[in-house]
């Protein structure tokens, strides 16, 4: 431990801090009890237990008694607004009529929620409510699913009294790209505003006015900008606020549902998938209490837009080539049958020398068709070249071997460190949770990119680092070694702060999944920060926190089933459970009866560089888009045009696909198939099918199941319960998970692997209701639960179908009374049918650990790495870091890549209501960088890099650090992707002003 | 009818050349008080002020020094002074800001001496210019004068203060929506449980909010003690108050007098008062504590200004607002007027008080305008019982402030005492008074 400096301020945290202090802004939260002592109340002459603290509304829900409520959410702090739930309590006068849902429960209290008074309140509010609000049910959206209708028939009065005019205002007006309000039908809430200012930080709509000319409206010629602003739909009581693409859709009572899990980023938010008429038009978040709260982001919440694309691929494609022209990726794409396609598949791949295929992507691919498929290279193509990243992720087999810990844990750990990028963007629902966490709960979170991110004005400390020095940073922050001057850019004293709370914190309350299932002393949230630098780095510095004694991690990588991939042997040298390929190629050899294919294993960017060498005469792209998703662009333009034949199992003709697929095989959606979904987590949890795919796309897994057929192998492997009973069988991490669990209705939530990280049941752990109750359009949500098992018939797949024509109909049959016990349904307890432990491992090999990191620790006092480019000397013994001014060449900047929400990413792109979403393309960079080339703010420029260069318009921006140039990576048009350079440690961009054009 | 001549205690200096500055108010005795409440301790000041009995003047007349006492302890506290008197008919804080500004500052020091408050912030109403000018006027000259700042008068004790303007939201008068308003926030009255200001007041520390007239007392009790002023008044409402009269009488305006010594008949009729009904008319009914309270008529003059006489009679005396209406007033009238300023000062925060004002004040101006129907007037009384449940007195609150439980008791006591002039006005299609002047210009 360093000796603290003189007047060094710990930066606080959680234990003894009064409540309140914590949070950001005036008023705080009204502190929830920690005590845990449970209080007796008599509810309507009944005696009921509740936690002390707890509002009334809640506790009286959870044992039954519905109290009718608009303003109340139980994710956001109670204002009593709507005075819906205004019941009759007993004080020393007697009972008066007060609110449920911020009046906390006490000892002994006595409360009548059904009585003269109480009815005549209800009553009465309905009707103030209504008296200015236009009865248009018939054309409201709402109408059918809308609280007001419903409570006004169950609690209001009959008729009106009202025979003044009403108010009136302009509407719908959109306030946001996706969002329109109809103020005449706003009944004051507040849920919106809350939303916007509490739970996504974007304090952007407010109440206008006042009395009854309130309304609810951004500032005035500002739009609503967030992530985040579907929720305020969904968590709207009324008709006043609509999403564009679910306006004028659909009537609820059209609607059918399944309840799944959003695919667009690692998170796994559990949805609602609803459709009409068998197209999907609408996502509601579902109160998933370990993962989203409700919440969806918006792409998560309207990208199923992409869907009903009519761009969707349908059939597949094969490439006519020209007579005379013998290479790939000429000639044109034309449709063709499955049959001709996968004939020509199997001809290509007959006598294969497995060394020379490649098999790229695969993180949209559901965990069974990942499995598979990972199966099928490494049996059956005989290759070991396969990887579900693209050198946009971390190296499996670290991410493989890091002791995890769930998202509750990271939100409860003593001290966060993000080491990831922009969250608020990239993974944004796990952004809400951190968010949470620190506002409302004081976690201390240190924040190590390399840019601002939108976490960063939360953090304790912000870290932000010199490209190319991060391991230096990180090495002398879990180094005891006395800080004696800047490293990386980073002043002494942010290191000191950061290195006395890094072992602080260490060993102060375990680790995650270690037995007591509680929070770890450090969490780590680990990603990628920058696309820009490559990953080895972070790699180590990962290695290097791992050390800190009780230190687990939460992966952050954006992409989809990523992890899940991943887990289940889809990346090169790890086996299906976390198993390294030497420690398991006894066990898999001997389970899959086959010897596994021997040598060095090439990851996604070798397997690119093998082909852009001509090293690679079958590629497949499993949803893989080089051309958009590489790092190093210029790489993935060569492989793909150098690649003896290229197999694309796509959704849409995607960029990749059109230069290069020979043959094109379209694939089934999410909510278009069944299958299991793995988060960051590690929660595995199920996808229900809610629609048919469009034309004869099928899921990935028979593709594979069929070419093996084809090729004379028998994988013994025919449905997706046949692919879950053999992965249960053979891999460690998934042993214990039968899919008869997934499904189940303790499992809506999913299930973490392996079983036992999370021992410690959550305090409340209760199954949630079917929905919000406020959201619950209604609808019986299915439980979800597999279909009969659907034979794979290889003979007659010209024409396949991922299930019977009408299976997906089972999803929407209310399974017993759980599921249809509707809102207000109080949740059950897991307990007594807690998943069954793990097996003794009865010769399952072993699953990878984390190991020490490969770099000796820094000498003392002078702990930093080499920058290439001798950008600087950095760090004056006792200095404090500020004299650490880049004196490299004056027009280079270092490159940040960063991935907006909003991209030019497939789905994205192919979603009509978002596709012109993404922020503007520009370069972002200090005012004093810019100042010092002379360049004005917004000025046209030309960035080069040693790989290319881009025209576009650099803008100051004073958040980013000195000698750093932000640049998104993946816009339509454009983005870093042009200018990274792989092989480098970091990317310099020379920046020059040009002359624009008159 | 015999009127006490009790010494002016927070007025004496109304009318004084130049009262609002420093040289007028060093002249005249000023800052006095507060070196001798330096020189107790501040518990013996707090002390001093419990044993005086200082009821709070700003409506609710609640006991200070026991509002004090209440204090959450932590650091910091906050001293907040109420100067957003907005209500119609309530001027006596714009007075006493206005003529006398160093009382105001020097009772918040020792106020904020007492309680230990690290910041003291005067909110004073948005339109109140004159009020805001003079009293940082005066600030600046207390801090010269070092009566206000680091180590006051050198007693080691230092606190600073901010005149804050209000924005013109009646709303902000409640002590938690003025919290949230200096707060840089929307004026919202804030939710109890759990926001009591001496718990979580003012950025979540424990406040004291205290009206400009309780504080203006402080002076004078520190310096002439305690017994002096408890000997004034009767009960628990000790020394003076200021009443503010207003209507249609022959002498509106402030009167300080002693607390609970005077009765309504003393007030309105007195020569040194009000000197009676303008033009010699009849006493039709008045106003005894703001247009939030329920009305009295003529049969009620003989009641004393007590808080506890009045709560008695089924009214309060609130922030001693009196107006009074004779034999030409149309109740109607009046009622619909009071109805509309609480529909425009609503807040929109809670659903009766937003919805409710509106729907009344419109219904009241049907009624006037001689579009009502018989069946109004019960409508009105329902309306009123959704807004306060049994429209009684003291009000059942329902709704997050006080300002709902405001609206009802003028249309109420219009409809229980003057049912006939509502019957009149609905069945002769119109008002029978004398057409409205103000119904022109600004207030149509």
């Amino acid at each position: 431990m360093p000796e603290p400096a003189g007047g060094l301020v710990s930066l606080g945290g959680r234990p003894g801090a009064p409540p309140g202090v914590a949070g950001a802004t005036g008023t705080p939260l009204p502190a929830p009890p920690a005590s845990g002592t449970t209080v007796t109340i008599t509810l309507d002459g009944r005696q009921v237990s509740a936690p002390e603290g707890e509002v009334l509304i809640a506790a009286a829900e959870r044992a039954g008694t519905y109290i009718p409520r608009f303003c109340y959410h139980p994710r956001m702090k109670p204002v009593g607004m709507c005075r819906m739930c205004l019941v009759e309590v007993k004080g020393p006068r007697g009972y008066s009529l007060s609110p449920a849902c911020y009046l906390p429960v006490v000892d002994g209290m006595e409360v009548v929620t059904k009585s003269e008074p109480v009815k005549k309140a209800q009553d009465g509010i309905l009707e103030f409510l209504l008296i200015n609000h236009p009865l248009d049910c018939p054309v409201c959206d709402k109408g059918g699913e809308c609280p007001l209708q419903d409570q006004t028939l169950a609690y209001g009065p009959g008729e009106t009294r009202f025979v003044e005019e009403k108010r009136h205002w302009d509407k719908p007006v959109p306030i946001s790209p996706l969002i329109l309000i109809d103020r005449e039908r706003c009944i004051q809430c507040a849920r919106c505003t809350r939303f916007a200012e509490e739970v996504a930080g974007d304090p952007a709509i407010d109440f206008f006015s006042r009395s009854d000319s309130t309304e609810v409206a951004p500032a005035p010629g500002l739009p609503f900008t967030s992530n985040f602003s579907g929720n305020i739909v969904q968590i709207c009581p009324v008709g006043a606020l609509l999403a564009k693409p679910y306006r004028f859709k659909a009537r609820p009572w059209d609607l059918e549902q399944v309840e799944s899990t959003c695919t667009y980023c690692a998170v796994g938010c559990r949805v609602a998938a609803q459709s009409s008429a068998d197209q999907v038009v609408r996502f509601i978040g579902v109160d998933s209490d370990p993962v989203n709260w409700g919440w969806l982001c918006d792409k998560g919440r309207f990208g199923f837009e992409a869907l009903n694309s009519p761009e969707r691929l349908a059939q597949p494609l094969v490439r006519r080539v020209a007579p005379g022209n013998g290479t790939s990726g000429t000639g044109e794409l034309v449709e063709a049958s499955w049959t001709e396609a996968m004939a020509l598949v199997t001809e290509r791949l007959k006598g294969l020398d497995g060394s020379r295929v490649g098999v790229i992507g695969g993180a949209r691919l559901p965990n069974e068709d990942a499995y598979l498929w990972a199966k099928f290279a490494r049996t059956v193509l005989r290759t070991g070249n396969l990887d579900a990243q693209l050198g946009d992720g971390l190296a499996a087999d670290l991410l493989a071997s890091l002791p995890r810990a769930t998202i509750d844990q990271v939100c409860q750990a003593p001290l966060i460190v993000t080491l990831a990028p922009d969250l608020k963007e990239e993974l944004p629902v796990l952004y809400l949770r951190l968010r949470h966490a620190v506002v409302e709960t004081g976690a201390p979170l240190i924040e190590i990119s390399p840019a601002p991110t939108g976490l960063s004005s939360r953090a304790a400390l912000r870290l932000h680092y010199r490209p190319g020095e991060l391991l230096a940073l990180v090495q002398t922050i879990c180094s005891t070694n006395q800080i004696k001057g800047g490293v990386a850019g980073v002043p002494a004293q942010d290191l000191i702060r950061a290195q006395v709370a890094v072992h602080e914190a260490a060993g102060k309350v375990g680790t995650a999944g270690t037995g007591n299932g509680g929070p770890p002393s450090i969490a780590v949230v680990l990603g990628r920060p920058s696309l820009a630098e490559p990953s080895t780095k972070v790699e180590e510095a990962a290695r290097w926190l791992g050390q800190l004694p009780g230190s687990a991690f939460l992966p952050a990588l954006r992409r989809s089933n990523v992890h899940g991939a991943i887990d289940l042997g889809l990346a090169p040298g790890l086996l299906p459970g976390r198993v390294g390929l030497e420690d398991g190629r006894g066990w898999y050899e001997q389970q899959w009866g086959v010897p596994l294919p021997a040598g060095r294993q090439l990851g996604g960017l070798e397997i690119l560089e093998a082909a852009a060498a001509g090293r690679m005469d079958v590629l497949f792209l499993l949803g893989a888009d080089p051309l958009a998703d590489c790092p190093d662009q210029g790489l993935a333009a060569r492989a793909l045009d150098r690649a003896g034949y290229v197999v694309a199992l796509d959704t849409f003709a995607t960029a990749s696909v059109t230069r290069a697929a020979d043959v094109v095989l379209p694939v089934a959606m999410y909510t278009e198939r069944r299958g299991s979904f793995t988060n960051l987590e590690g929660r595995v949890s199920w996808l229900a099918q809610k629609v048919t795919p469009p034309g004869t796309a099928r899921p990935d897994w028979m593709v594979a199941a069929e070419l093996a057929s084809r090729l004379g192998v028998n994988m013994g492997l025919a449905s997706l319960d046949d692919i879950w009973a053999e992965i249960e069988r053979v891999s460690p991490l998934h042993q214990g998970l039968s899919q008869a669990l997934l499904v189940s209705r303790q499992s809506r939530n999913g299930v973490v692997v392996p079983l036992g990280l999370e021992t410690a049941e959550p305090e409340h752990a209760v199954v949630p209701p079917p929905l919000d109750p406020m959201a619950d359009p209604g609808i019986a949500s299915a439980e979800t639960h597999p279909a009969p098992p659907v034979e794979l018939s290889v003979a007659g797949m010209g024409v396949g179908r991922t299930n019977a024509p009408g299976a997906g109909a089972e999803d929407l049959q209310a399974q017993g009374g759980a599921a249809a016990a509707g809102p207000g349904a109080p949740g059950e307890r897991l307990g007594g049918t807690k998943p069954p432990a793990p097996k003794e491992p009865g010769g399952f090999p072993p699953m990878l650990h984390l190991g020490p990191p490969r770099t000796d620790a820094p000498p003392t006092g002078k702990a930093r790495s080499k920058p290439p480019g001798g950008s600087g000397s950095s760090g004056e013994p006792g200095g404090s870091g500020s004299s650490e001014e880049p004196a490299g060449p004056p027009l280079a900047l270092k490159l940040v890549a960063t991935r907006p929400m909003w991209d030019g990413g497939t789905l994205v792109q192919r979603s009509p209501s978002l596709g012109g979403l993404h922020p503007a393309l520009e370069l972002r960079a200090n005012p004093e960088d810019l100042r010092r080339l002379a360049i004005p703010s917004g000025a046209q420029v030309r960035a080069s890099s040693p790989r290319g260069s881009a025209l576009l318009p650099a803008v100051a921006d004073p958040r980013v650090p000195l000698g750093v140039a932000v640049l998104p990576f993946n816009l339509p048009g454009g983005g870093a992707g042009q200018l990274i350079d792989g092989a480098s440690e970091t990317t310099e961009v020379r920046i020059e002003a040009v002359e624009v054009a008159p | 009818v015999t009127v006490t001549q009790p010494p002016r205690i927070v007025t004496s200096r109304l009318g004084l050349k130049e009262s609002w500055t420093l040289r007028s108010y060093l002249g005249s005795g000023g800052y006095q008080g507060l070196r001798k409440a330096l020189a107790l301790s501040p518990e013996e000041v707090h002390q001093a002020v419990l044993a005086a009995s200082l009821l709070g003047r700003g409506g609710a007349g609640f006991d200070a020094g026991r509002k004090w006492g209440m204090l959450r302890k932590a650091k910091p506290v906050y001293l907040v002074v109420n100067g957003d008197e907005s209500e119609p008919a309530t001027f006596k804080d714009h007075a006493l800001m206005e003529g006398d500004p160093h009382q105001l500052i020097e009772g918040s020091v020792i106020c904020a001496y007492a309680i230990g408050a690290d910041q003291v912030f005067i909110y004073v109403r948005g339109e109140m210019a004159l009020a805001q000018e003079r009293l940082q006027m005066a600030l600046n000259e207390a801090y010269e004068h070092g009566a206000v700042g680091n180590d006051i008068f050198g007693s080691g004790f230092s606190v600073d203060i901010v005149v804050h303007p209000g924005a013109g939201a009646y709303i902000c008068g409640d002590e938690t929506a003025l919290l949230e308003s200096l707060e840089g926030k929307r004026g919202f009255p804030r939710i109890k449980p759990p926001y009591y200001p001496a718990v979580m007041g003012l950025y979540g520390a424990p406040t004291v909010v205290n009206n400009v007239e309780t504080l203006s007392n402080l002076p004078w009790i520190v310096l002439n003690g305690p017994a002096q002023f408890s000997a004034l008044g009767e009960g628990t409402s000790r020394g003076t108050k200021i009443l503010a009269l207003s209507g249609r009488v022959r002498r509106p305006g402030n009167y300080e007098v002693e607390f609970a010594k005077v009765t309504f008949r003393d007030l309105i009729y007195d020569e040194s008062l009000g000197s009676g009904i303008l033009d010699g008319k009849e006493l039709k009914a008045f106003i005894p504590g703001g247009v939030s309270s329920p009305w009295f008529g003529p049969d009620q003059l003989d009641i004393t200004l007590a808080n506890s006489e009045i709560a008695k009679a089924g009214s309060m005396a609130g922030s001693g607002a009196v107006t009074v209406m004779d034999e030409s007033t149309c109740v109607v009238r009046m009622a619909w007027r009071i109805s509309r300023f609480y529909h425009r000062e609503s807040c929109g925060q809670c659903t009766p008080c937003r919805e409710g004002s509106g729907w009344v004040e419109k219904i009241m101006r049907r009624i006037e305008d001689g579009h009502g129907r018989v069946s109004d007037l019960d409508l009105l009384m329902d309306i009123c019982d959704n807004i306060s449940p049994g429209v009684t007195w003291p009000p059942a609150q329902t709704t997050i402030c006080p300002l709902g439980p405001s609206i009802p008791p003028s249309v109420a006591s219009g409809i229980r005492m003057f049912r006939d002039e509502y019957l009149a006005h609905v069945q002769d299609g119109g008002c029978p008074f004398p057409p409205d002047r103000l119904r022109e210009g600004v207030y149509a």
